[in-house]
C-alpha cells in the first residue's frame, strides 16, 4: 500500500519533471514556422538552421571552452582550498569554509552587478576569460563540496603508509591521494563545467558582444521567437545529460559517501 | 638495500606522549634487541598503538627519544626511517596492482628497474603469492591482502618491523596459521620486531618477550613465561589468560592470610605483614593439594579438552578451576574439593 503511494508519488515528481521536455523536443521536431503546440508535422528545419548559423556554432563553441577554462581554472583553486579546509588546522578556517560556499547562496544577479562595476573598471567586459574568472566564482562551492566530501571519506591510514615505505610528501600526493580522488576530481570538473555552461545573468552582464550559449538564446528570445531555440535546447539538454552520464559513470557523486 | 639497511636493535627512553589531558605515553622506556620479536599487549586505549606511532614517526612525542641501531631517529619524518609497517587494515594501496604495491617502497628509494623486479618476485614468493601479481587488493582474500601487506613491508630490507593488530580481521583458522608464518618469516629473517596486540593468546603464541601496557605504562616486561606464570601485578595477572587473584597479608613464613581470613601455604620469602596479592591459574588446581578448597558447584561447562567450574568456596572465596574432561560434568549445586599446591601458587 505504501509502496505503491510511493510509486504514484514518484511518478507524478518525475512526469513534472519531465513536462518541460515533453513540451520542448516535439516543438524542436516541428514543421511550423513559429511556436506551436502540438506540432503539426516533423522537420529537421530548425536544427539545420542551427547548424548553418555561424552566430549559434561561434555561442556554442565558446561556451565550451568558458566552461572548459572555468573547470580547470575552479579545480585548481578549488582542490587546494577543500585540503586546506579539510586537512588544515588554521586560524580562520571556519570562516573561509563558510565564505567558500557564500556564491551560493549570493542571488546570481547581484554577484553579476558586483562584478560588472569591478570588471569595468579592469577592462575585463566582453572578454572570454573575464567571464572564466566570473563563471570560475560560481563553479568553486561544488569543486570544494565535492572535493571536501571525497577528503573526509579518504582513508589517511593509506597516506601514512605511503610516508611510511618512504615516499616523499610530493609523492605521496602525486602517487596516492590524487590519484584515488580521480573520481571526486571528474565530478567536481564536470559539475563546474556545467554550471558555467547553462549559466546566463553573469555572461547577461560581462559577455558583451561575445556570445555564449545562454546569452544568445536569451537574446533570441527577445528578437524573435521561433523554433531554432527548442531545437538548441534539445542539444543543450543533450550534452548535459552525456556530461551528467559520465558523472555517474567515472565520478563520485555529494551523497555517495560509501565508495 | 638502504644505505643503513638491515635490521637493528631499537631503544625507546622515556617517551612520553598526552593528548590533552590524557596522558597516552608516560615515560615509557623498552629495549628490543636485534631479531627479537617484543609484543605489545594491552587494552584499546592503553597507549599502546600511540607507542607503535611515536616509533613509526606518524605521532612526536612530548618527550625522550627513539633509538634504532645506535641513531636517534625522534625527529625524523616516517619517510626516512627505513621501518617496514603493517596496519591494521594493511592499508594496501587499492588503485595499484599487487605488484605495484610491493614495488611502491623500492620506486620510492630509486632502485633500477630490474633490481625492483627481483626484489618484489622473491618477496611475493616469500609469502606464497607467486602468480597474483597482477591483482588489485580488493580481488583478494583477507588472508592475501595481508600477505601482500607483509610482503611491501619487508622487500626493502627495514631496521625495524612493525605490526599493528594485523590478525584482527581474520578468521581464527587463518589467523592462527598467518601467526605462525609472520613467526617463521620474522625469524628466517632476523627482523627486529614489534607486534602490537590486544590478544593475549597471541601474544603469548608469537613473542620472544611481552610487553603489558595499561594507562600508558609498562606494567612489566619479560618473557611469555614469566607474564603467564608470574605477573607483576593484579592488571598483568588478570590480562592475561583467565585467573584467580585475592588480596592478603603475609602471616609467616610461606603462610598467607587472605583479606577473607582463610589461610595458604605459599612459596615466598616476603616478610610477614606485607600485603600481597595471589594469583592462582584455574588449571593448576588437582583434585586434591596442600591447600584444599571445598565448595558448592555454581556454573560448569564441558569444554572438550576441559570442564570449567566456578566453586563458591567457604569465606566468600570464588574459585575458577578447570580439570581435565574426565568422567561426568560435575552438576551445578553439587559440592566439590580441589586442591593446589604451594608451587603453584604465585605472591606477588
Amino acid at each position: 500500500m505504501s509502496r505503491r503511494l510511493l510509486v504514484i508519488s514518484c511518478g507524478l515528481i518525475y512526469f513534472f519533471l519531465m513536462l518541460p521536455l515533453l513540451v520542448v523536443f516535439p516543438i524542436s521536431l516541428s514543421s511550423a514556422p513559429y511556436m506551436q503546440f502540438p506540432p503539426p508535422g516533423l522537420s529537421w528545419q530548425w536544427y539545420e538552421r542551427y547548424l548553418d548559423d555561424p552566430q549559434w556554432i561561434d555561442a556554442t563553441w565558446r561556451s565550451l571552452y568558458i566552461g572548459g577554462a572555468t573547470a580547470v581554472l575552479a579545480l585548481a583553486l578549488g582542490v587546494p582550498l577543500a585540503f586546506a579546509l579539510v586537512r588544515g588546522r588554521f586560524f580562520g578556517r571556519t570562516i573561509i569554509d563558510r565564505v567558500a560556499l557564500a556564491p551560493i547562496i549570493v542571488p546570481h544577479i547581484i554577484f553579476a552587478v558586483a562584478v560588472y562595476g569591478l570588471f569595468a573598471k579592469l577592462k575585463l567586459i566582453g572578454t572570454w576569460y573575464g567571464l572564466v574568472v566570473g563563471h570560475t566564482v560560481l563553479a568553486l562551492p561544488f569543486v570544494v563540496l565535492v572535493i571536501a566530501a571525497g577528503l573526509r571519506d579518504f582513508d589517511r591510514s593509506l597516506e601514512q603508509a605511503a610516508e611510511g615505505l618512504g615516499a616523499s610528501r610530493w609523492n605521496t600526493l602525486t602517487r596516492i591521494t590524487l590519484p584515488l580522488l580521480r573520481p571526486s576530481l571528474v565530478s567536481a570538473g564536470l559539475l563546474a563545467f556545467i554550471s558555467s555552461f547553462d549559466e546566463v545573468v553573469v555572461a547577461l552582464f560581462l559577455a558583451g558582444a561575445n556570445m555564449t550559449l545562454p546569452k544568445k538564446m536569451f537574446d533570441n528570445i527577445m528578437m524573435e521567437i521561433d523554433p531554432t531555440i527548442a531545437a538548441v535546447s534539445v542539444m543543450q539538454i543533450l550534452l548535459v545529460s552525456v556530461v551528467l552520464v559520465l558523472i555517474g559513470r567515472f565520478g563520485r557523486g555529494l551523497k555517495d559517501s560509501a565508495r | 638495500m638502504s644505505a643503513s639497511g638491515g635490521s637493528a636493535d631499537l631503544l625507546i627512553e622515556g617517551v612520553g606522549k598526552r593528548f590533552g589531558e590524557v596522558v597516552a605515553l608516560d615515560h615509557v622506556s623498552l629495549k628490543v634487541a636485534q631479531g627479537e620479536l617484543l609484543t605489545i599487549l594491552g587494552p584499546s586505549g592503553s597507549g599502546k598503538t600511540t607507542l607503535l606511532k611515536v616509533v613509526a614517526g606518524f605521532e612526536t612525542p612530548d618527550g625522550g627519544r627513539v633509538t634504532v641501531g645506535g641513531v636517534e631517529i625522534t625527529a625524523l619524518p616516517p619517510a626516512k626511517r627505513d621501518i617496514g609497517m603493517v596496519f591494521q587494515n594493511y592499508a594496501l594501496f587499492p588503485h595499484l596492482s599487487v605488484a605495484a604495491n610491493v614495488a611502491f617502497p623500492l620506486e620510492m628509494r630509486n632502485i633500477a628497474k630490474p633490481e625492483i623486479e627481483r626484489r618484489v618476485a622473491e618477496a611475493l614468493a616469500m609469502v606464497e603469492l607467486k602468480g597474483y601479481e597482477a591483482r588489485l587488493p580488493r580481488q583478494l582474500s583477507g588472508g592475501q591482502q595481508q600477505r601482500v601487506a607483509l610482503a611491501r613491508a619487508i622487500v626493502f630490507n627495514p631496521r625495524l618491523l612493525l605490526l599493528d593488530e594485523p590478525f584482527g580481521a581474520l578468521d581464527r583458522k587463518l589467523r592462527e596459521t598467518m601467526q605462525l608464518e609472520v613467526r617463521r618469516l620474522q625469524r628466517r629473517l632476523g627482523l627486529t620486531t614489534i607486534f602490537i596486540t590486544h590478544d593475549q593468546e597471541e601474544a603469548l603464541v608469537l613473542s620472544d618477550r611481552i610487553a603489558v601496557m595499561n594507562r600508558g605504562t609498562i606494567q612489566q616486561i619479560a618473557t611469555t613465561t614469566e607474564i603467564y606464570e608470574r605477573p607483576a601485578n593484579d592488571f598483568v595477572a588478570d590480562f592475561v589468560g583467565e585467573s584467580n587473584i585475592y588480596h592478603g597479608t603475609m602471616s609467616g613464613p610461606g603462610t598467607v592470610t587472605l583479606d577473607g581470613g582463610r589461610t595458604l601455604t605459599v612459596r615466598s620469602d616476603k616478610p610477614a605483614g606485607t600485603k600481597v596479592g595471589v594469583l592462582m591459574r584455574p588449571e593448576r588446581f588437582a583434585s586434591s593439594g596442600t591447600n584444599a578448597f571445598t565448595g558448592e558447584v555454581i556454573e560448569s561447562v564441558y569444554l572438550g579438552t576441559s570442564f570449567k567450574l566456578r566453586l563458591a568456596c567457604e569465606g566468600g572465596l570464588e574459585l575458577l578451576v578447570r580439570q581435565p574432561a574426565r568422567g561426568a560434568l560435575p552438576a551445578t549445586a553439587t559440592r566439590v574439593t580441589v586442591g593446589i599446591d604451594p608451587e603453584s601458587i604465585h605472591v606477588f
